[in-house]
C-alpha cells in the first residue's frame, strides 16, 4: 500500500516538475534568469523560491475546503430557530473575526503543541513535540476564513426567497435534497463575489505562516535576502509572486462567475 | 327533538404540546457547552496560574504595547486618509496616465500581503542606505516604528482610496446634475452635495478598514516594534506562560468589539434622517 502511495507521489512530483511555472523546463526563472541570483539549481535561489511558491499555493488551496465547510455549518447555525445554536455560532464569529490572524496562528501553534504534549505525557511519552507548521497554519487560517465565510454565506442565504424552500417542500423533496438541489446552486451564484474577496484575503494571510517557520514564498525569499544581502530585490520578487497569484485567481474567479451565471446570459 | 339547554362552561386551553427534543437543540446545547467549558477552562488557568509578580512585571509593558498599537493605527489611518485623496482622484481622473498610475498603486498594495510590504520597506530599503543617507532620509527609515508607519500608511491609503472612489461613484448622477441645474459651482457641489452623501456610504467600510488595521498591526511585532503583540511575544519567550497569549487575545477582542459598537452607534446616529 505504501509502495502505491510512493509511486503515486513520485508521479505527482514528476508532473509537478514538468508544469512548474518557475523552474520547470518552460519555467520563467530557467529561461529569463540563468546566471543571476534567481537561477535554478545550486547557482541561484530560483528553485527555493519556486518551492515556496508551491507551498503558499498549496496551503491556500488546502485551507479553502476546511474554511468553506466550517463556514457553511456556522452560517446554517446562525439562522437556526434554536437560540442556543445561534448564540454559539455568533460567539464563534465574534472571536475569530476580532482576533488578529497572527495571534490566532500563535494560539493554535503553541496551544496545539502544549495540548499534544500534555496528551502524550498522560500516555507516558515525555519529549519535545513539534507541530507541523503547515497543519497549524491550515487550522488557524481555516478558522479565520470560516468566520468571515459564514457572514458571506449568511447574507447569501438571506437573499434566497423563502418560497424556494416551500416549493422544494411542495415537490416532496426531503430537506437535505432541497438544500442540495435548489438552495445550494443559487447560494453559490450569490455568494461567489464575496467568497472571491475572502480567497484573496486568505492568499495574503498565508504569508503570516512563514513566521512559525513554514517555507513559503516570504520565508524562502527572506532567507535568500539574508544570505545575499539584496533584500529589496528578493522581497520585491515575493510581492510580484503574490501579485501573480492574485491575478491568476481573479481570472479564475471571473470565469467561475460567468460559468455560474450562464443561465442568465444573453438576456 | 332535543336542544341544548345549558351552555358548555368555558374551558381552559389544552396544555401546549411538549416541545420535541430536536437535533438542533442537542447541537446547540453541546456547542454552547463547549464554549462554556472553554471559557471556564481559560478562567481557571488564569486563576490558578495567577502570579502577582508576573502581573506587576508585565502588566505595564502590556499597557505600553497597547498604546503603541493604538498610536500606530491612529497615525497610519489619518495619514492614509490624506494620501488616499490624490489616489482616489487619480483613479477617477480622465487622464490615462494618472488613472493608470493610481490603479497600479492600488493594485500593488491590495494584491500583496501587508507583511511582505513591511519587509520590503524595513529590510529592503536598508540596502539603499548610502543613497538614503545622501538624501538625508536615513534617520527616518532606520527606525522600525517609522518603517511600520510608512508601510501601513501606504497600504491603508490604497484601501481607503478604493473606499472613497466607490462611495463617490455611488452617488447618483442626478445629484450632480441637480446641483448644476441650481447653478452651483463644481467645487461647492462636490463639498456640499456629493461628499456628504458619499461619506454616509463610506462610513461602514471605513470602520472595517480601521478594524483591519488594528488586526493587521500585530505583524509589526516581527520587525522588533514592541506593540501589544510584540510585548506578548517578549513576555511569552521569557516565561513560557501560555496565559500571555490569552491576555493579548482578550485585549485585542476588547479593542475590536469596542470600536465596532462605537461605529454602529455612530452610523445609527448619522443616518437617523434616512430612517423611515
Amino acid at each position: 500500500m505504501s509502495g502505491l502511495f510512493a509511486g503515486f507521489y513520485s508521479i505527482l512530483a514528476w508532473v509537478g516538475s514538468i508544469v512548474d511555472p518557475l523552474c520547470g523546463p518552460v519555467g520563467v526563472f530557467r529561461w529569463l534568469a540563468p546566471g543571476t541570483l534567481l537561477a535554478c539549481g545550486d547557482a541561484g535561489w530560483g528553485d527555493e523560491i519556486a518551492y515556496g511558491f508551491v507551498v503558499t499555493a498549496s496551503l491556500a488551496i488546502a485551507t479553502l475546503p476546511v474554511g468553506l465547510l466550517i463556514g457553511f455549518f456556522v452560517a446554517l447555525g446562525k439562522q437556526s430557530e434554536e437560540r442556543t445554536v445561534r448564540l454559539a455560532s455568533n460567539i464563534y464569529t465574534t472571536i475569530f473575526r476580532g482576533l488578529p490572524e497572527l495571534l490566532t496562528l500563535f494560539i493554535v501553534y503553541y496551544g496545539l503543541q502544549i495540548l499534544v504534549q500534555q496528551l502524550l505525557a498522560s500516555f507516558g511519552y515525555e519529549g519535545p513535540v513539534e507541530i507541523n507548521a503547515f497543519f497549524a497554519g491550515m487550522i488557524a487560517l481555516g478558522v479565520v476564513f470560516s468566520a468571515y465565510c459564514s457572514e458571506v454565506l449568511l447574507s447569501a442565504f438571506k437573499a434566497i426567497p423563502h418560497g424556494q424552500y416551500e416549493a422544494g417542500a411542495a415537490l416532496g423533496l426531503h430537506r437535505s435534497r432541497t438544500m442540495r438541489l435548489i438552495i445550494l446552486p443559487q447560494l453559490v451564484r450569490i455568494a461567489l463575489p464575496g467568497l472571491g474577496n475572502l480567497w484573496m484575503a486568505l492568499l495574503k494571510d498565508t504569508a503570516l505562516v512563514s513566521v512559525v517557520g513554514l517555507p513559503d514564498i516570504l520565508r524562502q525569499t527572506g532567507i535568500a535576502a539574508r544570505v545575499t544581502k539584496q533584500a529589496f530585490e528578493f522581497f520585491g520578487m515575493a510581492c510580484i509572486l503574490f501579485l501573480v497569484l492574485a491575478m491568476v485567481s481573479s481570472i479564475i474567479f471571473s470565469n467561475l462567475e460567468r460559468w455560474t451565471k450562464r443561465a442568465e446570459m444573453g438576456r | 327533538m332535543s336542544f341544548v339547554e345549558t351552555m358548555i362552561p368555558p374551558q381552559a386551553p389544552p396544555p401546549a404540546p411538549p416541545k420535541p427534543y430536536t437535533l438542533a437543540r442537542f447541537v446547540g446545547s453541546v456547542t454552547l457547552g463547549i464554549w462554556l467549558a472553554l471559557g471556564v477552562g481559560i478562567f481557571l488557568t488564569v486563576v490558578n496560574g495567577w502570579d502577582p509578580a508576573k502581573f506587576t512585571k508585565y502588566g505595564p509593558s502590556f499597557l505600553s504595547g497597547l498604546g503603541v498599537t493604538l498610536m500606530l493605527v491612529a497615525c497610519s489611518v489619518v495619514l492614509g486618509a490624506i494620501l488616499s485623496l490624490p489616489v482616489a482622484l487619480g483613479r477617477m481622473s480622465k487622464n490615462k496616465i494618472w488613472s493608470w498610475l493610481a490603479y497600479a498603486y492600488v493594485y500593488f498594495f491590495r494584491g500583496t500581503p501587508l507583511i511582505a510590504q513591511l519587509f520590503l520597506i524595513y529590510y529592503g530599503l536598508g540596502s539603499f542606505r548610502p543613497q538614503l543617507e545622501s538624501v538625508g532620509l536615513w534617520w527616518f527609515f532606520r527606525e522600525a516604528w517609522n518603517c511600520a508607519l510608512f508601510a501601513f500608511t501606504l497600504n491603508t491609503a490604497a484601501y481607503q482610496a478604493e473606499i472613497l472612489r466607490g462611495s463617490i461613484e455611488s452617488v447618483p448622477r442626478g445629484q450632480r446634475e441637480g446641483a448644476a441645474a441650481l447653478g452651483l459651482s463644481e467645487r461647492i457641489a462636490f463639498y456640499k452635495i456629493i461628499l456628504p452623501q458619499a461619506m454616509i456610504v463610506a462610513l461602514r467600510p471605513y470602520g472595517n478598514e480601521i478594524i483591519l488595521m488594528i488586526k493587521g498591526s500585530a505583524i509589526v511585532a516581527i520587525v522588533t516594534v514592541f506593540d501589544l503583540m510584540g510585548e506578548t511575544r517578549r513576555a511569552f519567550s521569557r516565561t513560557f506562560d501560555y496565559q500571555m497569549y490569552v491576555w493579548a487575545a482578550i485585549l485585542y477582542l476588547l479593542m475590536v468589539e469596542l470600536l465596532r459598537n462605537i461605529w454602529a452607534w455612530l452610523e445609527n446616529r448619522l443616518t437617523r434622517h434616512l430612517k423611515r
